[in-house]
């Protein structure tokens, strides 16, 4: 079976968790006898992606894997789509190009060059758009047989895709609007992402939590949304070691410092922490818009000596944070899924995730926490780094757990919905 | 005639109050009464009394006919008299009819009997005062906790003067043996022993409303008739079970006090069965041969072994913690040191802990105050902390004590913290404070 896959990003360019899970997803895909034509846009951030780029993912990997790499890409092929330049569509506009002759006129500008941001911006709308236009020729020049469209960002690329080639089209939600904005959503990412919904044969979830907002909040019919848990891929994952220079404890929340991922209940639950106990630090480890406020509220809390942030990580810096911590902290207020925790306790690191994460509804070895009982959070951490049995049963348990999380199931789940929506 | 033995468990721990690190040091109240106490009213109004009375009936329509033992530890005691004293009332009442036998355990329901201090000795002593004051009874067999027994802990049994033990009948430390006999300690031969018959007594207790078994619906009659099955040398029949399976574990509704009305009458007409208590079965029957049970057993689960309290980190590390503290707090002489203590000891704290069944919550949710085993654990360490700072506190001058922690609380209430009140009065004392703090606990709960 061959599928036209649409996302946003793919390792090692990648700015969030979607590339990632889009990665494992592929790899894990392969192997149901599937064949992917994985469609990103070109230039996300300032680096140069090149088709050789992504070859180059091949280098990050260790020398055992190489091979198994080489089939993996043996049956995924790229696709950059070439410049960015496009005018603005608006919702009307936009149907109204759906004609292919449309697109094919465009072509000539699409080869334009075009100086892109690379950040979520203004100018978003119009990539979306550009990429929902170039989906259409790139549906009617390749054959496939089901379309499977990654977040928003690409719905209107699948929709596309679906107009164009009558095929069944797959969304697979890894975050909504209202995970992002709260309960301040943008009415076109909305809207964007209900028809993406709507014109879709099955919407794939990554939680049972989004599937619930997928059905209560976009009405969507419950019978045609399935959970797919994320999983996640060590392979070529190197262990770390690192010496410490403190003896303190050390706590740490990574990720974008945003509504979202709800820092400021980190914080103050490290506030009754450190009212209490002195041999702990606290580390907020990532970048995002609400980091100047928390800035703000660490000093104002008196904490600043022992609360520590350090920008947003890269690469080995992750790892080597994890490394560095004994217990990891993820607050989140809404989270889709949340990939983190799963790395930390394959780092040996305890977590605290919050119930609202769809991470919590596959871990049983995490400690799971309401993320506005900012007093319970506290005793937790203080209990994790105290009580040293606790903080062992759960390391010795959620490497056993973490390491059983394999894309390969993800991945066969998904190949029977392909194989649902071929014979609708 | 054969022997049907029944005894009835009943026991309640004082469960803990949601304590926070940050309470460490300042606060040093641990119990959430609200709970216990509606617990308690609970349980005795759907158990306790209408069983109660039932049992008073029976032993009434039949004369000396119908016994049955009990052991009640010292904590529900303690809870009886300050939340339902007609509870305690109606139980002193079956006591006087000389059909009902008390037995000892250990006072705070603990696992004392798994260290190696004179610990053990003492709450089994404390708890054999409170029964007589109580009941008036002296209690000569003993229950220990989970009927956790093995051939040493039987031996330190015997040694303080009991003359049988219960325990369960486990399949491996039976084999091929039958547990419808008595059998004697390996080390101590006077020591008798008495086998609970798991299967028998986990039908009435656990399978009788269970509509998924072949032997549902249970009649008393069925149930006389799976008596009468049993071979025919064998001589004694232990039924033993929580109280709680009467109108708590089965409801009222399931008709399980029509099947024990019933059950009597239809085992004088229809079997060579007689009621017998521990005592008198012990006395009746010859014991067959020894029981060797090197490793302690207990009643709980499909292992029958001590996993439901011991053996994860967490369990393991706070049932240390406790008993290490024990030196310091005996030193003290501090009266109510030493029972809070002893209420920390209680089986039931470790057994929140337990993650056998961290994904199927099963039996074991039945009262309990935590959702996950490490809020069991930390919760309990917290409290202990701040234990160690009370016993440390006190041991270091005896005299301040009173003073720093009428201190330590006075911000927030009367000097109430006459440490060496009795219990009942520190509890009243402190309801109001507490009582806040639990509304706003059960609150969350309830979520």
């Amino acid at each position: 079976m061959k599928i036209l896959m649409f996302g946003w990003e793919f390792p090692p360019h990648i700015s969030g968790g979607l590339g990632t899970a889009c990665y494992g997803l592929t790899k894990g895909l392969v192997k149901t006898d599937t064949e992917i034509l994985f469609v990103v846009p070109k230039a996300y951030g300032d680096e140069d992606t090149s088709a050789a780029r992504f070859v180059n993912a091949s280098d990050v990997e260790t020398v055992g894997t190489k091979i198994e790499l080489e089939k993996l890409w043996g049956n995924i092929s790229f696709i950059q789509i070439d410049s960015n330049l496009v005018p603005y569509v608006d919702e009307k506009e936009f149907n109204l190009c759906a004609s292919i002759e449309r697109i094919e006129k465009h072509e000539e500008i699409f080869r334009h060059k075009y100086d892109f941001t690379g950040k979520y911006g203004a100018n978003l709308m119009e990539e979306v758009a550009r990429y929902a236009l170039v989906a259409a020729t790139i549906a009617k020049n390749n054959a496939f047989d089901v379309i499977h469209a990654h977040d928003w960002l690409t719905y209107a690329a699948g929709i596309m895709a679906k107009r164009v080639s009558n095929k069944p089209l797959v969304i697979h939600v890894h975050a909504t609007e209202f995970d992002r904005t709260g309960e301040n959503v943008n009415p076109n990412v909305f809207n964007i992402e209900k028809q993406g919904m709507e014109q879709a044969d099955k919407v794939i979830t990554v939680s049972n939590l989004t599937r619930n907002i997928v059905i209560n909040k976009y009405g969507i019919d419950p019978k045609k949304v399935e959970t797919v848990h994320n999983a996640v891929d060590f392979q070529g994952r190197e262990e770390i070691e690192i010496k410490r220079n403190v003896n303190d404890k050390i706590i740490t929340f990574l990720g974008r410092i945003t509504y979202q991922k709800g820092p400021e209940y980190f914080i103050e639950a490290a506030c009754k922490v450190l009212e209490r106990c002195k041999n702990v630090r606290f580390v907020m480890a990532g970048s995002g818009d609400m980091m100047k406020k928390m800035l703000r509220r660490v000093a104002k809390l008196g904490m600043g000596t022992r609360f520590h942030f350090t920008g947003f990580l890269k690469g080995d810096e992750v790892q080597q944070m994890f490394a560095l911590s004994d217990v990891y902290v993820m607050p989140s207020v809404s989270e889709p899924f949340g990939i983190s925790p799963l790395e930390a306790m394959r780092s040996n690191i305890p977590v605290i995730i919050s119930k609202q994460s769809g991470v919590s509804e596959v871990l049983k070895y995490a400690i799971k926490v309401d993320f506005w009982d900012v007093d319970a959070m506290a005793d937790l951490m203080y209990g994790l780094v105290t009580y040293p049995s606790l903080s062992k049963f759960f390391v010795r348990n959620g490497q056993a757990e973490v390491n059983s999380l394999k894309w390969e199931n993800a991945a066969t789940k998904i190949r029977k919905i392909y194989d649902h929506v071929v014979n609708i | 005639m054969r022997t049907i033995c029944l005894y009835f468990q009943i026991h309640q721990p004082f469960r803990l109050k949601r304590y926070r690190f940050f309470d460490i040091g300042k606060d040093h109240f641990y119990y959430d009464d609200f709970l216990n106490k509606s617990i308690l009213r609970k349980v005795a109004e759907k158990c306790y009394l209408p069983a109660n009375q039932l049992m008073l009936d029976l032993i009434t329509t039949y004369g000396k006919q119908f016994k049955i033992a009990y052991s009640l530890s010292g904590t529900v005691i303690e809870q009886m008299e300050q939340y339902a004293p007609e509870v305690i009332e109606s139980f002193k009442k079956l006591a006087k009819t000389g059909c009902v036998e008390f037995l000892g355990e250990t006072y705070s329901h603990s696992l004392a009997s798994l260290q190696n201090s004179n610990e053990f000795e003492e709450q089994v002593k404390l708890q054999t005062s409170f029964i007589r004051k109580h009941f008036g009874q002296n209690p000569t067999v003993f229950r220990n906790t989970e009927l956790i027994y093995s051939d040493n802990i039987g031996k330190r049994v015997a040694d303080m003067g009991f003359k049988a033990m219960l325990t369960e009948g486990a399949k491996h430390i039976l084999g091929w043996r039958s547990p419808n006999f008595l059998y004697t300690n390996a080390i101590e031969p006077r020591l008798k022993i008495l086998l609970k018959n798991f299967r028998m007594s986990d039908d009435i207790a656990f399978r009788f409303s269970d509509r998924n078994w072949d032997g549902f619906p249970l009649t008393a009659e069925k149930y006389v008739k799976w008596l009468n099955d049993i071979d025919e040398k064998d001589e004694i029949v232990n039924l033993f079970m929580d109280y709680e399976t009467f109108g708590e574990h089965q409801n009222k509704e399931t008709g399980i006090f029509e099947f024990l009305r019933e059950l009597p009458n239809r085992i004088f007409a229809d079997s060579n069965f007689e009621f017998k208590t521990p005592s008198e079965a012990a006395e009746k029957h010859q014991p067959v041969s020894p029981m060797h049970v090197q490793h302690p057993i207990s009643w709980a689960d499909e292992e029958r072994d001590l996993s439901a309290w011991l053996g994860n980190e967490m369990q393991d590390e706070a049932y240390s913690k406790i008993y290490k503290t024990g030196e310091k707090v005996l030193k003290t002489k501090d009266e109510n040191l030493i029972k809070t203590w002893r209420s920390l000891q209680t089986s039931d704290h470790f057994y929140y802990m337990c993650t056998k069944w961290f994904s199927d919550g099963d039996v074991h949710i039945y009262f309990n105050p935590y959702d996950t085993p490490y809020e069991a654990f930390i919760n309990y360490m917290n409290v202990v902390s701040d234990f160690e700072i009370l016993v440390d506190i006190t041991a270091e001058s005896p005299k301040t004590v009173k003073k720093t922690a009428v201190k330590a609380t006075a911000k927030k209430a009367e000097p109430k913290t006459e440490k060496t009140a009795t219990k009942k009065k520190t509890v009243k004392t402190t309801a109001p404070k507490t009582k806040k703090t639990v509304k706003k606990a059960t609150a969350t709960k309830k979520k």
